[in-house]
């Protein structure tokens, strides 16, 4: 018997799309039943009355959350959020349910058995709801009270060798996309690198000493599968500077019909035959292609490399070998001043486990030194670079200034020209001026 | 309810501590092909929806069938999900970007038993558990934030407005029939922890009043200063106010200057702002990440306000299909859509897609808006 009457949400029980109130509703039961002999840590319905606050917020068209409150681990600032309900007294389960932040493992593979794990961490000692997964990437784990925190993370870290991630103003959980692991886009190793970043800045993860959030991400190819040149401060993707590799006899594959184009991304409906010179030649974006007498030429020095060709003929055309990564700085979405695409910082770097990726985390450090001293409280990078100029970051980050680093050259002349730029200096003398210059 | 204790001793906190290890090693959780083959792929071939097919040098051949779900799951259905996985997949999976569930075979029949297997299960409510899908020139599962089942500051629920949408294009997930790939997002208040900014359609709730000012406990509650600083248009200024004879350090608000951000919320819970007329969603349309043919680029609004209507957004959901139909219907193969729109033109996307062009399309936000106006003789009537 459920415990409230939730008419609204039964309505989104139907339907195909997997529904969650469904699922939370098995949940109720299983706890209910708790066939297992669970002794449950936190009160066993709390699904229930999560449900029930809900049902109400459907009702009222607000949420009836509140703020957070400092809640947390021993000696970390982040990877918990505390969260309390504004109606204990009606829904007394969820009245106490705070968010903790597990790191997620670099793209998002998992065994059953660890799997198995955290659920059965999270039904002993939480509500048994998660997000698989949230959003900058962690496990999510739904819903538990303050004294349940410590054990859970005895557990995370002596039981199942893993952490917690970031929340606050600190660095948080950085992300990857699959990369090598089972795409042949992956320029270079993005879990590797994600797994020592991560490792590298616990201190920072976990520890807030920022002016706001701060977020790594990693793409592994200009196909930007996690998002990261719109959602991270810090943005790897992978690229090339050789030549794209052509199969010459692949391409006829392609044009004769045999393999379907776009690895058949678009067999769900019928667009006719293939035609190279429409679908490539045409819509390559620095128009470098050419398809003459069966033969596929590339001018690459003129490549820009936006993938477009290699998706849609993966088995003609794979990426260059001298692969490395470009870094994008100051992505953030609009609050406070606007939404933000990350700018590039530097064209190319060879990403390179054999010095622990010093040159990326070289950049990373001078960026974070001047970002530490001079952004205001909650101001992100890509704000603090509007305010400061993005020459004052390619400075800190002690790369070279490179045409690449623009859409274009400035428009206006105002440049802030400094005393060093200037034969003599700013030093000069008025009573001097005035010997040639009379009033 | 007893309290069990795992270990943790409360009055020597340092003992056994285990701190910063950081996150499990990904390699023990690689499927054995993957970490036989790790770096060393060839090409990948989709073979039908929410079927792919990965080559590697070595001949090797691994099949991936990808499901959707809610990204709330609970460890029950967790539990089933590795259920499916040790069945089939020798207990490994693995969750994508957008929150699907992939399972890695060594065989093509292996594979298409499980699709056929994952199709056939459903909740007792009546939807799928596991739909097979989200390949490809489609739409695929929406990423999403947390709304009313956990969020103090959104301005609609998440999980239920993607279920809607989801119900709504279901059909864009299991086929591959659209002219490029749809990338559907939801953020239920403008911080955007779901950062929907640059998706091709995005639901974003939004809140149209400006904050209340619970006058007699803010000061208790906040740092005036830090609720000051916390307005990026500088509407709220520090003051001081009378409440029967009681004085009360307090802020003030400029109205006309709110945008309704939220920001000031966040940092003073006595500044609430959400409100069943005044809260809705607003949808936004043409952003893209990859660098494919064009450039990454950012969401428009098109749609400045749809009420909140629980439980399953009915305006909402039409005027999403409306937009993905008009795409569909119009497009070339490959073009995004927001490219799509750049090349008929706005004002001809307002017109195909049926939308109606109102004062709050205008963009009037600092610097950014200026980029936005049209200064050119060059458009269409
Ligand atoms: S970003 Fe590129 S390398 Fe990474 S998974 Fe996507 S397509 Fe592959
Ligand atoms: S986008 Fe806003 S309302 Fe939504 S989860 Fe994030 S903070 Fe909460």
């Amino acid at each position: 018997m459920a415990k409230h009457k939730t008419p609204l949400l039964d309505q989104l029980e139907s339907g195909p799309w997997p529904s969650f109130v469904s699922d939370i509703k098995q949940e109720c039961d299983s706890r209910a039943k708790n066939e297992k002999g669970i002794e449950f840590q936190i009160p066993a319905d709390c699904p229930d009355d999560l449900l029930g606050v809900l049902e109400l917020s459907y009702k009222d068209g607000e949420t009836h959350w509140k703020h957070g409150g400092i809640v947390g681990v021993f000696g970390y600032g982040g990877g918990v959020i505390g969260r309390y309900c504004d109606q204990p007294e009606m829904f007394p389960g969820v009245a106490h349910f705070h968010t903790v932040r597990v790191n997620q493992p670099s793209g998002k593979f998992y065994t059953t058995e660890f799997l198995r794990q955290l659920c059965d961490l999270w039904e002993f000692r939480g509500s048994g709801l998660t997000n698989m997964h949230g959003a900058t990437g962690d496990i999510v784990f739904i819903g538990t009270t303050t004294p349940q925190l410590e054990e859970i993370f005895f557990e995370l870290t002596h039981n199942l060798n893993t952490d917690l991630g970031g929340s606050g103003s600190n660095l948080r959980t950085p992300a990857t996309c699959m990369g090598m692991s089972r795409c042949e886009f992956a320029c270079y190793d993005t879990q590797a690198l994600c797994y020592d970043m991560t490792n590298e800045y616990q201190d920072e993860l976990h520890r807030p000493a920022f002016p706001y959030k701060f977020k790594f991400k990693f793409d592994g190819c200009p196909n930007g599968c996690v998002a990261s040149i719109a959602r991270s401060d810090f943005s790897v993707i992978g690229t090339w500077r050789d030549a794209i590799r052509i199969d010459q006899k692949a391409v006829a594959g392609y044009v004769g019909g045999e393999i379907a184009p776009n690895a058949g991304a678009h067999a769900g409906r019928d667009w006719g035959k293939f035609d190279i010179q429409k679908e490539v030649i045409d819509l390559c974006p620095s128009e470098c292609m050419s398809y003459e007498g069966g033969k596929l030429a590339i001018n690459d020095k003129e490549c820009v490399r936006c993938m477009h060709c290699i998706n849609t003929m993966p088995q003609a055309l794979r990426i260059g070998n001298d692969r490395g990564a470009s870094i994008f700085v100051g992505a953030k979405a609009p609050i406070l001043d606007g939404a933000q695409m990350g700018s590039l910082l530097v064209p190319f770097v060879k990403v390179d486990a054999d010095n622990e990726y010093r040159e990326i985390k070289d950049v990373v450090e001078g960026i974070w030194d001047l970002w530490m001293e001079e952004g205001k409280n909650r101001e992100r990078l890509g704000e603090t670079m509007k305010r400061m100029g993005f020459n004052k970051i390619i400075e800190a980050a002690g790369v070279p200034f490179d045409s690449r680093q623009v859409q274009e050259p400035r428009t206006n002349p105002y440049i802030f020209w400094k005393a060093e730029d200037v034969e003599g200096g700013w030093d000069r003398d008025i009573s001097d001026y005035r010997k040639r210059h009379k009033l | 309810m007893a309290f069990i204790s795992s270990g943790y001793n409360p009055a020597k906190p340092m003992e056994n501590r285990i701190t910063d290890i950081g996150p499990r090693h990904f390699t023990d959780f690689l499927p054995p092909v993957i970490k036989k083959n790790f770096g060393k792929w060839l090409y990948h071939e989709i073979l039908e929806p929410g079927v792919l097919m990965h080559k590697a040098e070595s001949g090797d051949e691994v099949y991936t069938v990808r499901c959707g779900g809610a990204r709330l799951m609970t460890v029950t259905h967790i539990r089933e999900i590795c259920d499916v996985a040790d069945k089939f997949a020798d207990g490994h999976l693995r969750f994508t970007t957008r929150n699907n569930i992939e399972f890695m075979l060594e065989s093509k029949d292996k594979a298409l038993e499980l699709k056929k297997y994952l199709n056939a299960q459903k909740f007792e409510g009546g939807s799928y558990k596991f739909p097979v899908g989200g390949t490809g020139a489609g739409v695929t599962n929406i990423v999403h934030t947390q709304g009313w089942v956990h969020c103090h500051t959104p301005a609609t629920d998440a999980s239920g407005t993607v279920k809607a949408t989801m119900d709504v294009v279901f059909e864009e997930f299991q086929n591959m029939r659209l002219p490029a790939p749809v990338r559907i997002s939801m953020a239920c208040c403008l911080n955007m922890c779901g950062a929907v900014h640059c998706s091709d359609i995005a639901i974003l709730g939004i809140h149209r009043k400006p904050p209340m000012i619970d006058n007699k406990i803010l000061d208790n509650l906040c740092e005036v200063p830090l609720a000051v600083a916390a307005c990026p248009t500088g509407a709220i200024r520090p003051t001081k106010i009378e409440i029967d004879g009681q004085k009360y350090n307090t802020v003030a608000v400029k109205e006309e200057r709110c945008m309704f951000c939220g920001n000031c919320y966040t940092m003073c819970p006595a500044m609430p702002l959400a409100d069943k007329e005044g809260d809705g969603i607003a949808l936004m349309v043409g952003g893209k990440i990859s660098n494919r043919i064009t450039k990454p680029a950012f969401s428009k609004v098109v749609v400045p306000f749809i009420p909140n209507e629980p439980p399953r957004w009915p305006t909402m959901t039409a005027v999403i299909k409306k937009i993905l139909d008009a795409y569909s219907a119009d497009a070339r193969k490959y073009e995004r859509l927001g490219d799509w729109a750049t090349r008929i033109g706005w004002e001809r996307f307002f017109e195909k897609c049926d939308l109606e062009f109102s004062e709050h399309l205008i963009d009037d936000f600092r610097d950014p808006a200026y980029y936005t106006w049209r200064q050119t003789t060059q458009f269409k009537f």
